[in-house]
């Protein structure tokens, strides 16, 4: 019998689960900070974590609620600013996984932080690229986490911040990006990852409990789901080591 | 005692500092970065003045750019990321202010934005980055034809351009150049001889005070010439880029400053509820800027209580085990 977890957690553990020993991993906030703090506590304890705001592989002892909180500049092994930051995420010597989340995504992978509606005059702003339109440029791989919902899993953009295959196939490596691109989508319902030909979105994991058609219902558009498996259910190992070590506080896991 | 004649002239009041370098139009930059080291006594002042028209550039900020939107201060914006972490995912009055279209505004990212204020540092009028290709941030411009004729807007947003060394396909983006009027910073400290030091992240610190004419730095404490040249290593900027200090012990509340407190919880959770409520909020900016003449008075409404809670360990740099929901 295993624990009962939240959305959260399944979430943080899923996108850990990506890290290898080696990765740098860039982290944003939110879950994203719960996944990146968690893959370096339970899969890959060799991983580092960093920051756009300059912190690299900080302690992590108590888990940050920003990405230029006090808690990624403490135990660091070095503390710096945005230029150096940015020179990690698309160095070539470098394998880089970059977390990030977004309002909206498109079957590409491409994501919108930017406003819904009218750009000049927008139905709905939100806080814009920060280092997203960056990371998305250079980082070896992008994992997004999305709450997943058929508005925000759309057709088109209201607005394309950060690319991830553009317009499929080979036209991110012709806009002149010549890595990286979206690796993963991790949402409350599953995990989707992209075909390696046509760079299209497709079902990889549905969670314990969720069906595949839900998941279809909640996407805007049509998802290849033939390659689908059920995931892992979070171990209580796993959850154990979250709750008691990398958000005592339950300031993220909890939701 | 060391001898603080050295700094006389640039030594003054947060009143003093505005008066003198900050005007209505003015183009400012913003250190910090979303809940860190905002120059919040700085906004205060400036909001207390009835500053008017600014043009704020920066990269990701939070509550100061937030507060000095929703006072009017703010008329035009260039910007990567307008939140304050989990207490705003985004700034309400930032938004607020786009929704209504009460502002002019353009959007860059962090690293463009970063590379436009080292292009300034450097006094190169555009600087080349791969960062953009693809994106909107590249298919929509924020400013109008007339905006773009308008002091300190560039006449572009962007250029892009064919990589001159090579015969292949190979593009990048041209970013013009950022020079700011003026560049607030908040500091842990400055020597008695006027050198900075920041603890912590610089975010994009240095850069920005690098491009602008002048500089003002408000800081946590003033330490002598002896200290803070002991290890120089440590420094961020020499004294020469830096126009006006004031002491301002915390000068970047509700924001954090590393090793001296922790951004407040507690207020910035009723920041969030007052900042959604257009009476309400006017209520906040009577309580905690326009009610108070000094950034000591606000301290007292802050309270004694709040002060020990964020208070961080200087070892550590953080407020250790602090409530932060």
């Amino acid at each position: 019998m295993s624990l009962a977890y939240s959305d959260n957690e399944m979430m943080a553990i899923s996108a850990g689960r990506f890290i290898k020993n080696g990765d740098i991993v860039f982290a944003g906030t939110g879950v994203s900070m719960l996944a990146a703090t968690a893959a370096k506590r339970i899969y890959a304890p060799k991983a580092v974590v960093f920051f756009e705001t300059g912190g690299i592989d900080p302690s992590l002892d108590e888990i940050p609620m920003a990405v230029s909180d006090l808690r990624v500049m403490s135990g660091t092994c070095l503390n710096s600013g945005l230029i150096e930051a940015f020179s990690i995420v698309g160095h070539r010597k470098l394998h880089t996984i970059a977390f990030l989340g977004a309002a909206q995504i498109d079957k590409y992978g491409n994501l919108n932080t930017t406003s819904i509606g009218d750009y000049h005059r927008p139905k709905t702003r939100f806080s814009g690229s920060g280092g997203a339109c960056d990371v998305a440029s250079f980082a070896s791989g992008v994992i997004t986490f999305m709450q997943h919902e058929k508005r925000r899993f759309v057709e088109k953009l209201d607005y394309l911040t950060s690319v991830g295959w553009y317009k499929g196939g080979n036209s991110r490596q012709e806009l002149g990006l010549t890595r990286g691109g979206a690796l993963a989508v991790v949402t409350n319902l599953g995990v989707m990852r992209f075909d390696e030909k046509t760079k299209e979105m497709y079902l990889a994991e549905y969670y314990p409990g969720v069906t595949v058609e839900k998941i279809k219902e909640n996407t805007g558009f049509e998802i290849d789901v033939s390659r689908a498996k059920e995931a892992i259910p979070p171990t209580e190992e796993e959850l154990m080591i979250l709750r008691n070590e990398v958000d005592p506080q339950r300031l993220i896991c909890k939701a | 005692m060391t001898n603080k004649m050295e700094i006389a002239d640039k030594l003054m009041s947060l009143e003093e500092a505005v008066k003198k370098f900050i005007k209505n139009g003015s183009q400012i930059a913003l250190g910090g970065f979303t809940v860190m080291r905002n120059p919040m006594a700085l906004a205060y002042e400036i909001i207390r003045q009835g500053i008017k028209d600014l043009h704020i550039v920066c990269h990701s900020h939070g509550q100061a750019l937030d507060v000095l939107i929703g006072a009017g201060c703010v008329k035009r914006l260039e910007i990567a990321y307008g939140g304050a972490g989990r207490y705003a995912p985004t700034c309400i009055r930032f938004k607020k202010a786009i929704q209504n279209g009460e502002i002019e505004f353009e959007d860059y990212s962090n690293y463009q934005m970063s590379l436009r204020f080292l292009a300034g540092a450097l006094n190169i009028p555009f600087i080349p980055t791969k960062s953009g290709l693809g994106s909107d941030l590249l298919n929509y411009e924020g400013f109008s034809k007339e905006v773009r004729k308008e002091r300190k807007v560039a006449p572009k947003k962007f250029e892009i351009m064919q990589n001159p060394f090579i015969e292949e396909k190979d593009e990048v983006v041209l970013l013009p150049a950022l020079n700011p009027d003026v560049t607030l910073i908040h500091a842990q400290y400055v020597g008695e001889d006027g050198t900075v030091r920041i603890k912590g992240l610089t975010f994009a610190d240095i850069e920005q005070a690098k491009a602008a004419d002048y500089v003002i730095v408000t800081c946590e404490e003033i330490v002598p010439r002896s200290y803070i040249r002991l290890d120089p290593d440590q420094n961020s900027l020499p004294p020469f880029f830096v126009d006006a200090i004031v002491k301002v012990p915390y000068g970047a509340h509700p924001t954090g400053c590393f090793a001296f407190y922790d951004y407040d919880p507690k207020h910035l959770n009723m920041y969030r509820e007052y900042a959604n409520d257009d009476n309400k909020f006017k209520e906040y900016l009577e309580r905690w800027v326009y009610g108070v003449k000094t950034h000591e008075e606000y301290l007292n409404k802050v309270g004694t209580e709040m002060l020990i809670k964020i208070k961080a360990n200087p070892i550590i740099g953080y407020a250790v085990g602090l409530d932060r929901r």
